[in-house]
């Protein structure tokens, strides 16, 4: 995991800066502390849940890349998250305002115990995993973050659904009080809200699909997704739908945003292929955030996103051109 | 700012000819004044201050730069005939040719920056991205505006055929927003307020042609 590079290789730009490295120093200690300590699961978030409290009990999981993490500082101030308006600067902004704290998951459709959760509840019985995982935006840049949360696959199965959940749909929060950029616009043209996501089931039960509670060690800051988000590694980000309130299991292919806003640009499935070209950005090649040097060519995107070998036999026998 | 040059010339012993304030008080300031965006963006690349994906960051700026400049360029016509102002025609040059090399940045950061010499995808996005094709052919109309905005070559062409050349800025704008426009994801309070302001100053034009004929 951790490559050791000599002084000579590391040019000043790569030099992490001091509130990152700190960050850091933190996360691995608490890190360490966690692999010498007990992995009872139950005392998990702490109370006020705040973003950038430390997560206790987080075990290490073999689910991770070798490649460098993206810096904290960018993972938590470059995001897409159009409920806080579509620059890329604004969800940091505008999104700790947010009250993630009480929050209620509901439960609904084909499952035998559906139910309104409370988020502390509803993460309790699992056991915290920290996974590094690539992170491939539809716009053609990447990073690579040290997730934190359980796998949806033992979510799922708690609630038991039955032979007619044939897919998961998740929503969002809507409440354009604290998510102004859910306010209809002066001009139109936004998105309709709340956002809505999807998977088939297969892919929700995949053990790569997270829910994800945190990043680097600490409590999910609200701009990225806080306090309960989907990460799906092999599928461009906005699959990875953020602050969920709703999971929905159902039989028929869900609606969802992207795909409901310009269905020729934006696929039901969206899994990471250079193969198939978005009309606006050529999807063969992606710039990793915060690494790859300005003068440097991009790096190519791999096939699901370098996940090919877990999840390509979820697709067996598809036409991905057609099932973008 | 905006000085009367006529009001400079009162004592003409004492004080600079208006061509002599035009040239050596006026226009460097312009121009200094229009290097003032760039001036900005490198310093924030100096400083490490350009954000998560710095690349990005150019080429958005200097998008926005050229469509502003375009712009501006565009006003002075509007602006001459509604305040009287003619001094604002001779500095129409040197605004649009900053448009241009504004628009030279940010194609030069898009070739290299972006894509880093990848002719290949390069050529494929032009083909196959409408925006990119609009952009990509607004950025080959300046150029003939570019070559001949030398005093010699108005000469050459001719006061009329060069008017009817530098006409193709109309569409340059046009397609500039039209760019800006389709890049846009999903929010396009941003491209509809260039649309708009061109729609004004090409509007303006239009009444203007109209009342005369």
């Amino acid at each position: 995991m951790l490559i050791i590079k000599k002084t000579s290789d590391i040019k000043s730009s790569e030099i992490t800066d001091k509130e990152v490295f700190l960050q850091r120093r933190r996360f691995l200690r608490a890190a360490a502390l966690v692999t010498g300590g007990a992995l009872a699961p139950g005392l998990i978030l702490p109370s006020s849940a705040s973003a950038g409290e430390k997560l206790a009990g987080v075990r290490k999981s073999a689910y991770r890349v070798d490649d460098k993490l993206t810096p904290y500082e960018y993972v938590t101030s470059y995001n897409n998250f159009y409920e806080f308006g579509t620059d890329k600067s604004s969800p940091a902004k505008l999104a700790p305002k947010m009250k993630t704290r009480p929050w209620k998951i509901a439960v609904e459709g084909e499952v035998n115990k559906p139910g309104v959760y409370d988020i502390d509840d509803f993460i309790k019985p699992y056991v915290l995993e920290e996974r590094v995982y690539r992170l491939r935006c539809v716009e053609a840049w990447s990073m690579v973050v040290p997730w934190v949360g359980i796998p949806l696959g033992d979510v799922i199965k708690r609630f038991e659904p039955n032979s007619r959940a044939k897919y998961v749909a998740f929503e969002t929060l809507y409440d354009p009080e604290q998510m102004p950029g859910q306010e209809p616009g002066l001009f139109g043209g936004g998105l309709d809200w709340p956002y809505q996501e999807g998977l088939r089931i297969d892919e929700a039960m995949h053990p790569l699909t997270l829910l994800g509670v945190g990043l680097y060690g600490e409590v999910l800051p609200n701009q990225n997704g806080a306090p309960l988000r989907l990460v799906v590694p092999w599928k461009y980000g906005f699959k990875s739908i953020k602050s969920i309130v709703k999971m929905r299991f159902v039989e028929q292919q869900p609606v969802t945003t992207w795909n409901n806003a310009a269905s020729s640009e934006y696929g039901f499935y969206s899994n990471v292929n250079p193969e198939v070209d978005h009309p606006r950005w050529s999807q063969k090649a992606e710039r990793r955030i915060g690494e790859d040097s300005w003068f440097a060519p991009k790096r190519p995107t791999l096939m699901f996103n370098g996940y090919a070998e877990q999840v390509a036999s979820l697709y067996a026998g598809m036409d991905l051109k057609k099932y973008y | 700012m905006v000085v009367n040059p006529q009001a400079l010339a009162v004592h003409p012993a004492r004080s600079i000819t208006s061509v002599q304030w035009l040239r050596w008080v006026i226009k460097p300031i312009l121009f200094v004044v229009c290097l003032l965006p760039l001036a900005g963006l490198v310093w924030d690349g100096v400083h490490e201050n350009l954000g998560a994906n710095p690349v990005e960051t150019i080429r958005l700026f200097t998008g926005d730069w050229t469509l502003r400049f375009l712009l501006i360029t565009l006003a002075v016509t509007p602006v001459r005939r509604l305040t009287g102002w003619n001094v604002v025609i001779r500095v129409r040059r040197m605004l649009g040719l900053f448009a241009f090399f504004y628009a030279a940045l940010h194609i030069i950061s898009y070739v290299w920056l972006d894509q880093f010499f990848m002719w290949d995808l390069i050529i494929e996005d032009v083909y196959k991205r409408p925006y990119i094709t609009v952009g990509f052919t607004a950025f080959m109309l300046l150029i003939p505006l570019a070559l001949t905005s030398t005093n010699g070559m108005v000469r050459r062409l001719g006061g009329k055929r060069w008017q009817r050349l530098h006409q193709l800025v109309y569409i340059i704008a046009i397609l500039g927003v039209v760019h800006f426009w389709w890049l846009v994801k999903s929010d396009i309070t941003e491209p509809l307020i260039y649309a708009i302001v061109l729609a004004l100053l090409l509007g303006y034009r239009l009444i203007w042609a109209l009342r005369k004929a």
